[in-house]
């Protein structure tokens, strides 16, 4: 898939984030938007995944551990025929596969139950230390959001993939900046999160402009550097894409109403 | 059955065998190796010991990664990080139901000199609430090897609790993951106990014995799935129910045993255990005296009742 594919796809996605949330009056689209371009280019071009054998053992991992993105993570792996898009429909509601928040044991293509923020990045840690340990040459990937860096686990996984020299680690930071309570600085100020890793151990890339295809592929591409685990800090904008959800803390965890989600879907058409 | 051990000893030398017979079995601790005996297993397989340093809640989520590659991690910690750990095991290993194993060491008031902020009077509480959980206290170190073996068969999440002190080692007995033991059969009253309360309620019994009082002694080393049918059966034969843990008297046996009674006979009920308090520093058997927990404690509590 080329670029404008993939562009084109993103924007799909987008329209899938906004009509599940819409649908379900619930849910977290801010976030979700924010993350779509680094779903978009793991699932479509870095990742290797087969929706025809989704338990595969030596496929590729992801880990949405900022797993209230799960409508991006659901529209991504209808998009790819891990299940039938007509389950968005069901997105929340009872007895869904499409649960609130990313359920293995229910949903095809989900490679670990999140939602309880700082748990995905140690069990990324633990797929990553366990596909060494198998001799499974497949790469680990979990999406952190910029506030669940406040969670101390955060940094005892960090610290463990670092001395266990997780190489087929990478971590994506989706820094939208934007929390519930209000902006990371507000609530608990993060200091400088390239740094942080860097110290921890990390070999560290930043993205300027991570809702930009090209740049986040890019850095997704680098080959792995030997017995250092990546971070790769991606600057993105909460709500990115419908011109007033974008960097609004309110739209966090609120679905639009119907006349939100009209106009949405008019911003977002192809 | 003079012989005595820690069934924390019993457990690091089962790891060794089962890993022999099992290539998929890994074991994770949180630099307590020496005092948890994953060290006895780190010694025979090095490269399969995985120290995730003071990070227990780091430790939980890992082991849990390593399930998902097909791995069956076994995670070692004292009993007293299971709240520290409870939200990793909760959403982590539980509501996915991963195949991860607890064996958490130093349970109870018989931990002895480190005092109350190292003695789990709780851990049995918070590990039987969780679904899919099995929850296994083993009274001695011959169980304690069945346990291991027993964890390792089961697709999902298993709680060991082992203690730090070296108990009587009893014959080998039958051993099947939800189906207690009877002791030593009674009619006059039974205790239903666990762990290392098992050798102290047999001493009781024995007292008993010798004032004309028949007493059973019932080994419920599986808390959870619990065995019903033994349960209701020996509390209708005998009518007096005694429970001996040495947990809180809040959420543990005593709890899971009233859940199957109440509402099904007419008997006696009492529950022997910490009584909604922590424990304290001391030699062990002398902590286990201070709450009352002693097998001649336990005789006269029993005798008072009957």
């Amino acid at each position: 898939m080329n670029i404008p594919e993939m562009e084109a796809v993103c924007k799909q996605v987008r329209r899938d984030i906004i009509t599940m949330t819409a649908a379900a009056g619930s849910g977290h689209p801010g976030g979700s938007l924010s993350a779509t371009e680094i779903l978009v280019a793991l699932y479509e071009d870095v990742m290797k995944v087969d929706p025809k054998n989704p338990t595969d053992p030596a496929r590729d991992r992801l880990v949405l551990s900022k797993g209230h993105a799960a409508p991006a993570l659901y529209a991504v792996l209808g998009e790819k025929g891990f299940f039938d898009k007509k389950e968005f429909a069901n997105f929340r509601q009872l007895h869904s596969i499409l649960q609130g928040h990313p359920d293995k044991k229910k949903c095809p293509g989900v490679d670990a139950s999140t939602g309880s923020l700082g748990q995905g990045a140690s069990i990324a840690v633990g797929m990553a230390l366990g596909a060494k340990h198998t001799g499974n040459p497949c790469h680990v990937y979990a999406i952190l959001g910029d506030g669940e860096l406040q969670e101390g686990l955060v940094w005892e996984a960090a610290m463990s993939a670092a001395h266990y020299k997780l190489d087929n680690l990478t971590y994506i930071v989706d820094n939208n900046g934007l929390q519930i309570d209000g902006s990371n600085d507000q609530v608990m100020g993060l200091g400088n999160i390239a740094q942080k890793f860097t110290a921890f151990g990390f070999r560290v890339m930043e993205v300027a402009d991570g809702n930009d295809l090209k740049q986040v592929l890019d850095a997704l591409h680098q080959p792995a550097q030997k017995d250092v685990p990546t971070c790769i800090l991606c600057h993105t904008v909460k709500g990115k894409g419908v011109s007033f959800m974008e960097n609004q803390v309110g739209w966090h965890g609120k679905a639009p109403n119907a006349e939100q989600r009209d106009q949405a879907l008019k911003e977002l058409e192809a | 059955m003079s012989e005595k051990k820690a069934t924390r000893v019993a457990y690091g030398e089962a790891l060794v065998e089962l890993a022999k017979k099992n290539d998929k079995v890994v074991v994770l601790d949180a630099d307590l190796a020496q005092a948890t005996q994953t060290a006895i297993f780190q010694k025979a397989f090095p490269e399969r010991h995985f120290d995730l340093g003071i990070a227990e809640a780091n430790m939980v989520d890992v082991a849990n990664g390593m399930s998902c590659m097909g791995l069956i991690p076994f995670c070692s910690t004292f009993a007293v990080f299971a709240g520290r750990n409870f939200e990793q095991i909760r959403n982590g290993v539980c509501y996915p139901h991963n195949n991860v194993k607890f064996a958490f060491t130093h349970a109870g008031v018989t931990v002895g000199e480190d005092g109350g902020t190292h003695q789990a009077i709780e851990d049995i509480a918070l590990m039987r609430v969780l679904p899919g959980m099995t929850v296994i206290v083993p009274c001695d170190a011959n169980e304690t090897y069945k346990a291991v073996e027993a964890a390792a068969a089961i697709d999902g999440p298993v709680y060991l609790r082992l203690a730090r002190l070296a108990t009587t080692v009893f014959d080998p007995m039958p051993f099947e993951v939800g189906k207690g033991n009877v002791m030593r059969d009674g009619k006059d009253a039974v205790i239903f106990a666990c762990g290392l309360m098992v050798e102290e309620s047999l001493k009781a019994a024995e007292l008993l014995k010798e004032q004309g009082k028949d007493v059973a002694v019932v080994n419920l080393h599986t808390i959870k799935p619990l065995d019903r049918e033994l349960v209701a059966r020996y509390a209708a034969k005998c009518k007096n129910v005694f429970t001996a843990e040495e947990h809180s008297v809040i959420g543990g046996l005593g709890d899971a045993i009233a859940d199957v009674l109440v509402g099904n006979g007419e008997f006696t009920f009492t529950k022997l255990g910490i009584e909604d308090q922590f424990g304290q520093s001391g030699k062990a058997m002398d902590v286990l005296r201070a709450y009352g927990l002693c097998g001649d404690q336990i005789a006269q509590r029993i005798a008072e009742k009957l």
